[in-house]
């Protein structure tokens, strides 16, 4: 196949061939410095030889779902690679819509990398599965393997991480977030050897147990090149204070627990002074805990600070402003609610550069609690003194029209909009009608807009907004909103950038469903679940759209009525061969789902090579 | 294409679903996180805090004996289950089955469907038009609609991580009576291991629950013990091995009280063994005679 693609003659005489005044070694070299995965996409498409040139010299690929494409023709195109990053499960297996063992294993990725790719440096997932076999797999199949970053993943213990410590001896990178992880013991830290001392970032921040701290600071002590250190809870002030006494050049920096009963004066002013001696400091987190009589501890380190992560640190808003009247650089906050909107206020009066806030609930279950939390009144405060602004995550239970009105008014800038009222279909709180003017006035100003959440009580006049203004809108998500299909249809029809769309629990059918039938091939993907689409409708998707993937989770043997989950991609690998049993991948009428590949792909490849370029840079530019 | 052809999911289709449902196991499959004046039996006494730990450690053992009994390799968080999805047993929380069923049940428990949400809500908003726009004190009417939201699974949007690590975080507001529990971190030490760790005994509710989670916490030394009864890898050794080796003749279970003292665990009251334990210890046998009748003695000395 790879020398069917190189040698191949185009039907048409290409004119560039017989003039091109660079050599194969010098293009490749020129165009190696290209960084950017779109620019890249577009250099492949100029003609052969830049196409040739560029998937030769790049090194490092970005795959935005695990499924659109197979290990063996990811390696084939691309020979050279050192540095790969995969997304797996469908976002919404945040918040466990998806069942366990859906798949987005990385060890078939592995077996083909070792063959491959024996020289990859880095690996960096994100809601993928991974277990420790897979871990001490790459542990010793990778000689020169430097950085792995695991972020959402599953299914491996710390025993993996002591694979990895063990072995892979030019380690810069190990960062560890957030993930469902078997914490077994604190002895992992203790496996990098005596002799290691290359390690730039660690981050195990959500480990749950505690860690042997006689030898992370020892590893602390001989790494010197240590920039991010994030430890976990367990970690405690006073372990904390001897961290820092042999790393003050961290850059990056999450505490463990910021309490401890009874800190004597000695050891107070020992921590103000290792907290002081790190000049370098731009991030800070962690904070579990925190005690208030202890935060002023954290001033000197906040001169630089440019993104502060307190979403662990449930604050209230007297002791954040006293905080971030020192953080006069900030860039990124994020806070829980407890600040509430005084917080926020005090946010809008020390942080005039903010670009970033993302307001975490501290009790998002709790019924009872409006009157607790961050309003409308705390996100206009904010938007006042933060023009800047262009990333919100803001999590409330009372919201009004006019204020998101105004906040869009003052911060024209956004990009991405995330609104989470957390009572469902919740209407504005003062007129009682529903959202659909808050978020008609997001997109109606915010031009630049790539990411926006909905939430509240939303007809199809929300979605006419969008399918009208957002015209550079990437990523949608929405739940328990909409009145019928015309609103999903009003979507697909009227955003040309949409990539990935996730719905649930909205009215929309099999209608709407087909009426993006054009649209699928060109987005990473679409997940719709507890709508109204049926198992008919899926079948009609998967039979009209061939290269799609049409993949239902379904109840145990029902194969008819109602589908309740349903996962749509596009994809060259053909149905995966990995679906579990509750998963119903569709196939369309052409896919021979034995050979995995899809007789479809292949005969693009055999028939007409410019439709492959354009095809795989499609996807390749948008995963 | 012609859409027209395809047959529309109409009222009948999703009743049948609802029929089908029903006959699942409401109990079994029903989300539990953290909901206040829950009726479930088994959280009476705790609050809304506590609760999603609870609920998630009670998945976390079944996660456990899971993989005890060579499983389908799901794993489960230590001491938090909140992102496992159960094989299918039981279902407590997130269960394919139960996740699935759970959903469509907690939205078509109502009698209306999936596609009469929004009405729902905007009923539901009708009703509360009267009362004004400050913060609720009295409960919401018990329509269907709010015992449905807050049931549904995966919302508000949080991820799984986040949300455990939230729930056992200390509350700082003590407005309100109820919120008088934050976490409870006790350190436990065990005989032979190398370290300490510690468990948040406002997680738990009953001594059960509690021992359970300390046998997965150290099963990996005990492991480490039990070469006598012949046991090479974690696989072959079952749930009721790590039972006896706790609870049967090798160890038993102490804590510290207020007044220094060291107690067997599970002589008094669960409430009364949280107000004053200070820190547990999983003891050898041999070193723990003569502890339980002291125990009794300081419960009638102190009521």
């Amino acid at each position: 196949m790879e020398c069917r693609i190189r040698k191949k003659e185009s039907p048409e005489p290409n004119i560039l061939n017989q003039a091109s005044p660079f050599p194969d070694e010098v293009l490749e070299r020129v165009l190696g410095m290209v960084k950017s995965r779109k620019d890249r996409s577009s250099v492949s498409l100029v003609c052969k030889e830049w196409y040739n040139a560029e998937r030769w010299s790049r090194r490092s690929v970005f795959i935005g779902n695990c499924y659109s494409v197979s290990p063996e023709i990811l390696t084939r195109r691309f020979p050279n690679i050192r540095s790969v990053t995969l997304k797996g499960k469908p976002r919404f297996s945040d918040f466990n819509l998806v069942p366990a063992n859906w798949g987005a294993d990385i060890r078939s990725w592995l077996v083909v990398f070792a063959d491959k790719y024996p020289l990859l440096e880095e690996l960096r997932l994100k809601r993928m599965t991974v277990s420790d076999e897979s871990l001490e797999f790459l542990a010793l199949s990778f000689p020169y393997f430097k950085a792995l970053s695991l972020l959402s993943c599953d299914g491996f213990s710390t025993d993996g991480l002591a694979a990895i410590a063990t072995s892979c001896k030019n380690l810069t990178e190990l960062d560890i977030q957030e993930n469902g992880i078997d914490d077994k013991s604190g002895n992992w830290l203790s496996c990098f050897p005596e002799s290691f001392t290359s390690l730039e970032v660690l981050n195990f921040a959500n480990l749950p147990n505690d860690v042997n701290s006689d030898a992370l600071e020892k590893l602390v002590s001989r790494c010197k090149s240590l920039k991010t250190l994030k430890v976990n809870r367990s970690v405690t002030l006073e372990q904390l204070q001897r961290l820092l006494v042999r790393a003050p050049q961290l850059c990056e920096l999450g505490s463990g627990s910021f309490s401890e009963d009874d800190l004597t004066a000695q050891q107070y002013s020992e921590i103000e002074s290792a907290f002081n001696n790190c000049k370098n400091l731009h991030t800070l987190s962690g904070l579990w805990d925190p005690a208030e009589q202890y935060l002023p501890l954290l001033y000197p380190a906040c001169t630089n600070l440019t993104f502060f992560n307190l979403s662990y640190a449930p604050l209230d808003g007297d002791d954040l402003a006293k905080l971030l009247v020192h953080c006069p650089n900030l860039r990124r906050l994020w806070v829980v609610d407890t600040v509430e909107d005084k917080g926020l206020e005090a946010v809008g009066s020390h942080c005039p550069l903010l670009e970033e806030l993302r307001v975490f609930p501290a009790d998002p279950f709790e019924d009872e609690a409006i009157g607790h939390g961050v309003t409308e009144s705390g996100f206009v405060a904010l938007s006042r003194g933060c023009p800047r602004l262009h990333y919100v995550l803001y999590f409330c239970r009372q919201m009004t029209n006019a204020a998101v009105a105004t906040v869009v008014q003052n911060c024209p800038d956004f990009t991405h909009f995330r609104l989470c009222i957390m009572n469902p279909g919740q209407p504005d709180y003062l007129t009682h009608e529903p959202m659909d003017e808050a978020f008609g006035a997001v997109v109606k100003t915010c031009s630049k807009l790539q990411r926006l959440a909905v939430s509240g009580l939303l007809t199809d006049l929300t979605f006419e907004y969008i399918g009208k203004y957002a015209k550079n809108l990437e990523t949608l998500s929405v739940a328990f909103a909409g009145s019928s299909d015309w609103g999903m249809e009003c979507v697909l029809r009227g955003c040309p950038k949409l990539r990935k769309l996730e719905i649930r629990d909205c009215p929309f059918g099999n209608a709407a469903l087909l009426s993006g039938l054009e649209r699928y091939e060109s987005m990473r993907s679409l997940w719709m679940s507890d709508c109204k689409l049926t198992m008919n409708g899926c079948r009609l998707l998967a039979k009209e759209m061939p290269r799609l993937n049409v993949e239902v989770i379904k109840e145990e043997g029902c194969y008819e009525g109602p589908a309740q989950r349903v996962y749509v991609y596009r994809s060259v690998a053909g149905p995966r061969r990995d679906a579990p049993s509750f998963v119903l991948a569709h196939c369309g009428p052409h896919n021979a789902r034995g050979s995995g590949k899809g007789s479809t792909t292949w005969s693009i490849v055999c028939t007409m090579q410019p439709y492959l370029v354009c095809y795989m840079r499609g996807y390749f530019q948008n995963l | 294409m012609s859409v027209t052809e395809v047959p529309f999911p109409s009222m009948e289709s999703s009743e049948n679903f609802t029929k089908r449902s029903a006959g699942l196991n409401l109990k079994a499959t029903e989300l539990r996180l953290g909901l206040p004046g829950s009726e479930s039996p088994e959280r009476e006494g705790t609050n809304g805090f506590s609760a999603p730990l609870k609920g998630l450690l009670s998945g976390a053992k079944r996660g456990f004996s899971d993989a005890i009994d060579g499983g389908s390799g799901n794993w489960v968080l230590s001491g938090n289950g909140g992102s496992e999805m159960g094989s299918g047993k039981d279902g407590v929380l997130f269960s394919p089955r139960g996740g699935a069923a759970g959903n469509s049940l907690a939205l078509s428990a109502a009698p209306n469907c999936n596609n009469q949400l929004t009405n729902m809500a905007s009923s539901v908003v009708k009703e509360s038009v009267p009362q004004s726009p400050k913060p609720l004190n009295e409960k919401k009417p018990q329509i269907s609609a709010p015992a449905a939201k807050a049931q549904v699974v995966g919302w508000p949007p949080i991820r799984s991580f986040r949300k455990n690590s939230m729930a056992s975080q200390p509350q700082k507001d003590d407005a309100d009576a109820e919120a008088k529990s934050g976490c409870l971190y006790v350190k436990v030490s065990m005989e032979g291991a190398p370290y300490l760790r510690k468990v948040d005994l406002n997680s738990f509710s009953t001594y059960r629950e509690l021992s359970s989670a300390l046998e997965k916490m150290f099963s990996c030394f005990t492991i480490s013990q039990c070469g006598a009864y012949g046991v090479s890898s974690r696989e072959n050794l079952s749930e009721s091995r790590l039972m006896d080796l706790l609870h049967g003749s090798e160890y038993v279970l102490t804590y510290e009280d207020k007044d220094g003292d060291w107690m067997l665990v599970g002589d008094v009251p669960w409430e009364m063994f949280t107000d004053s334990c200070k820190r547990l210890r999983i003891m050898k046998s041999s070193e723990a005679i003569g502890l339980a009748p002291r125990a009794m003695e300081k419960c009638k000395s102190r009521t």
